[in-house]
């Protein structure tokens, strides 16, 4: 490449070849996702050619295998709402009943199969296809932006999630970026990446609070902030509550005024997901303006509904209450009073709403902190967290399991061995005992949440101990240890203490991926292999492309007046188009677009050449210059 | 999730570096001889923390001692080492959560210095078999459910406020005295006030949204 070999050592806007891949971090939102790096401690999100940081977590599935994510793929929503997979994560772990419904819609779910786990399948594109796999394509699509911008391959990331996810959604995020070909660095709380972010940023120290209130997870989180260390306090959350709720709220109040007109309801998943998607449209309108509209087209059958700022508060109030009662709860559990609180940070699109911002402002008696912005600071703390493991630093993070964990015994009561905010890393054990006389197996359910009954906590997984030794009930003792590691997520052991006999576990996770179903998805990515192939080396020709286009970027901002107004017209023009072709899948498409653009800035190079030469020979005597030479 | 039956390495109180075999003393988290990171021990609480063993602590240098031993022990700092490593440094930051957790809470401070002198706890969440105390827990909770005003309760959790501050005061003496009786009642009393009090913030809160 001309333009880059005219680069003096240490001017190039590249980063030195031979230097370790760099980590990145990932926010995987509901809505929106974003990637960023960090380098020498400053993160920066990465951006596309409009400066967009946010990719829409939307993907589209085409009929010939063609996958789309992003504005791409949001564009054909409207078209073809069968091929799109929307707000995935609230379902990273889940089953088919956590599904939301609207009016009678619910989006089209896949029965499980036998010896499938409960993990919910939607079929999109034709497809049964799990939310590991759709947050997959996601991640992948966010891998290929990182790859592009810093002109490297990318293999590791630091990827937060929701501080009140359970387990299963964790396992899940983690399956999901190991078939994105990602290693997973950490799993990062996501309110804890933003304290990161912004305790770095503003170099605060105190008690901070922050208010993650995202498409579809709501979570609130304390903070101690000291010398570089990040402790987290407390937790709380809800792992399904977020904007998406307030869209839902409007769009089930304009088909509650279409039925009381006697006109017809979404009458299919894709036409439900039209309607949300032209609430969600009014719920942006309106915080700049007074009154919105929502328009459906339903049944062939056109409604505007007009929603003022008034009305929508009142929908939307019971939701916000929810958030506001388990800030209280977060607070009760630190021992601390809104007062001691130094700071609010809102983070998460949905912090935009006016009434979120009034009522945390009552609650605390203060001013929320939105100096940052709520979209892109938690893949920034993510970022920064990548590099700390990757680079090393200076901060600790330090956190907190969001929910209580334990085993269900006799009568379906939860006996619980690791209490909610316990500091991660943990390990804690409790003993069981058996209740028959010669007992050989014991059931063990293991069970999430703060309720006291089994059926109330969510279901992680069900073991069974065998080969326990023949004894009187109540005296063998059967140690159950729980390990939290620092990514929040369990491993359980089971041991009988008595005797060293070996026993045997049974494992069936109640909404995780199985290691079969695991094998058979990173199989089927390698059947593909060819399409892969062809992926690789696309990433590859973007990668060439991209570091053309950086090259020239750094050659005009110094060098620009060696061309004419014409010559550099030309010049734009090409990179235009070859920029163009990036965004686009044709491989052929951006090899010959680059070559057009290397060919055209061959002047432009030599110039350059011959006045690097003049320069560095400029005011030498002729003495000077001989010992140069000679 | 992961399930496994062996249970997370016992942690072998190492008299010997794992890695180069050089002699390793119970209170060092590094080998002298090749600075690996050693496996935790059984290590007292109060001793993983470099802290004199008694009830008083100073919550500051607590703190303090904690954040320190997590920046060279959390497995953040062990992110580009061998797997081994990961996993001991996984131990030890585990082991340092639990002596932190143990120790910055009074009561569980408490029981914990309490189970060493040999005496005799119910588990935690247990029933009170105290009957004067069960008296008192009985009509304080109804004086909390006949509550109506943010005040009202105000009042009644300062009360058991003051209370679970004089019982730290004398808990601190009679563990002094190794008065083993005195500091079972006063734990139970403890756990109770203790109880109590978040009863009370939780229904302050209740009242306090309810008037918005």
């Amino acid at each position: 490449m001309t333009l880059l070999e005219i680069h003096e050592p240490g001017e190039t806007p590249l980063p030195h070849a031979g230097d370790e891949t760099p980590a990145i971090g990932i926010d995987l939102g509901t809505t929106n996702s974003v990637v960023a790096v960090a380098r020498d401690g400053q993160p920066e999100a990465l951006r596309d050619d409009h400066g967009a940081a946010l990719v829409p977590s939307v993907v589209y599935y085409g009929a010939d295998g063609q996958v789309d994510v992003g504005l791409a793929a949001q564009v054909r929503l409207a078209q073809e709402p069968d091929r799109i997979a929307s707000s995935i994560k609230r379902l990273m772990g889940r089953g088919a009943a956590d599904v939301a419904v609207l009016g009678d819609m619910r989006a089209a779910v896949v029965e499980p199969g036998s010896g499938e786990t409960d993990m919910v399948r939607l079929r999109v594109g034709g497809q049964a296809r799990t939310p590991v796999e759709i947050s997959a394509d996601i991640l992948r699509a966010l891998r290929v932006r990182a790859e592009v911008a810093l002109g490297k391959t990318i293999e590791r990331a630091v990827v937060t999630v929701p501080a009140y996810f359970d387990d299963a959604a964790r396992t899940a995020t983690r399956d999901a970026a190991r078939l994105a070909g990602l290693e997973v660095l950490r799993l990062v709380n996501e309110p804890t990446a933003a304290a990161l972010a912004y305790g770095l940023d503003k170099a605060v120290e105190g008690v901070y609070a922050v208010y993650d209130l995202g498409g579809g997870t709501f979570d609130f989180s304390l903070l101690r902030l000291e010398k570089g260390v990040f402790q987290v306090l407390a937790t709380g959350g809800d792992a399904a509550l977020g904007g998406d709720d307030f869209d839902h709220a409007l769009a089930e109040r304009a088909l509650a005024e279409r039925a009381a007109r006697g006109q017809p309801g979404a009458s299919s998943a894709g036409e439900a997901k039209i309607a949300l998607l032209s609430a969600r449209r009014a719920k942006e309108a309106l915080t700049d303006a007074s009154q919105a509209e929502v328009n459906l087209v339903l049944g062939g059958i056109v409604s505007v509904h007009t929603v003022t700022g008034g009305d929508f508060e009142n929908l939307i109030a019971p939701l916000v209450d929810r958030t506001i009662s388990i800030c209280a709860r977060v607070l009760a559990d630190a021992a601390l009073d809104p007062a001691a609180v130094n700071g609010v940070v809102l983070v998460g699109g949905s912090t935009r709403v006016l009434l979120v911002r009034h009522r945390v402002a009552a609650l605390f008696g203060k001013s929320p902190l939105a100096d940052i912005d709520p979209d892109e600071v938690v893949a920034l703390g993510a970022a920064l967290q990548a590099e700390a493991l990757t680079v090393g630093s200076d901060t600790l993070l330090l956190d907190v399991t969001p929910l209580s964990l334990g085993i269900e015994t006799m009568g379906g009561i939860v006996e619980k061995v690791i209490p909610r905010n316990t500091p991660i890393p943990v390990s804690l054990a409790q003993e069981f005992t058996t209740y028959q006389d010669g007992q050989g197996a014991m059931a063990l359910h293991v069970v999430q949440g703060e309720r006291e009954m089994a059926v109330d906590c969510r279901s992680l997984a069900r073991f069974e101990l065998h080969g326990i030794p023949p004894m009187a009930a109540g005296a063998a003792r059967i140690r159950v240890t729980f390990t939290v590691d620092a990514d929040g997520l369990l491993a359980v052991a089971a041991q009988e203490k008595t005797t060293g006999v070996a026993q045997r576990v049974e494992v069936k996770p109640t909404y995780g991926i199985s290691e079969e179903d695991m094998a058979r998805m990173l199989y089927d990515s390698l059947e593909h292999a060819q399409d892969d192939m062809e992926g690789r080396l696309l990433v590859e020709a973007r990668v060439e492309a991209g570091r053309l286009l950086l090259a020239l970027d750094a050659a005009l901002a110094v060098d620009a007046d060696l061309l004419s107004a014409s010559e550099r017209a030309d010049l734009d023009a090409d990179a235009t188009r070859l920029r163009a072709a990036i965004a686009g899948t044709d491989r052929d498409a951006v090899g010959a677009a680059a070559q057009a653009l290397e060919e055209r800035s061959k002047t432009f190079a030599e110039r350059r050449m011959d006045r690097g030469i003049r320069s560095a020979l400029s005011g030498l005597s002729l003495d000077q210059l001989e010992s140069k030479v000679g | 999730m992961n399930i496994s039956t062996t249970a997370a390495t016992a942690s072998e109180a190492a008299a010997k570096c794992w890695s180069c075999s050089a002699a390793t003393t119970e209170a060092t988290s590094f080998c002298a001889a090749c600075g690996l990171v050693q496996p935790p021990g059984q290590s007292d609480h109060f001793a993983r923390l470099g802290l004199e063993r008694g009830f008083d602590i100073d919550m500051a240098s607590l703190d303090r001692r904690y954040f320190e031993l997590q920046r060279q022990l959390h497995p953040d700092r062990f992110a580009r080492k061998t797997a081994r490593e990961k996993a001991i440094s996984q131990q030890q930051a585990a082991a340092l959560n639990e002596a932190y957790e143990t120790l910055k809470n009074p009561l569980k401070r408490a029981r914990y210095l309490a189970r060493r002198l040999g005496v005799d706890l119910p588990g935690e969440g247990r029933t009170i078999d105290d009957p004067d105390l069960l008296m008192e827990a009985m009509e304080r909770r109804e004086a909390l459910a006949e509550a109506t005003t943010v005040q009202a309760v105000q009042a009644l959790a300062s009360d058991a406020n003051d209370q679970r501050m004089a019982l730290r005061q004398s808990l601190s003496a009679l563990f002094a005295s190794n008065d083993k009786s005195g500091v079972r009642a006063a734990i139970l009393r403890l756990a109770y006030l203790d109880k109590f009090t978040e009863e009370a913030r939780a229904r302050r809160f209740n009242l306090g949204t309810a008037d918005q």
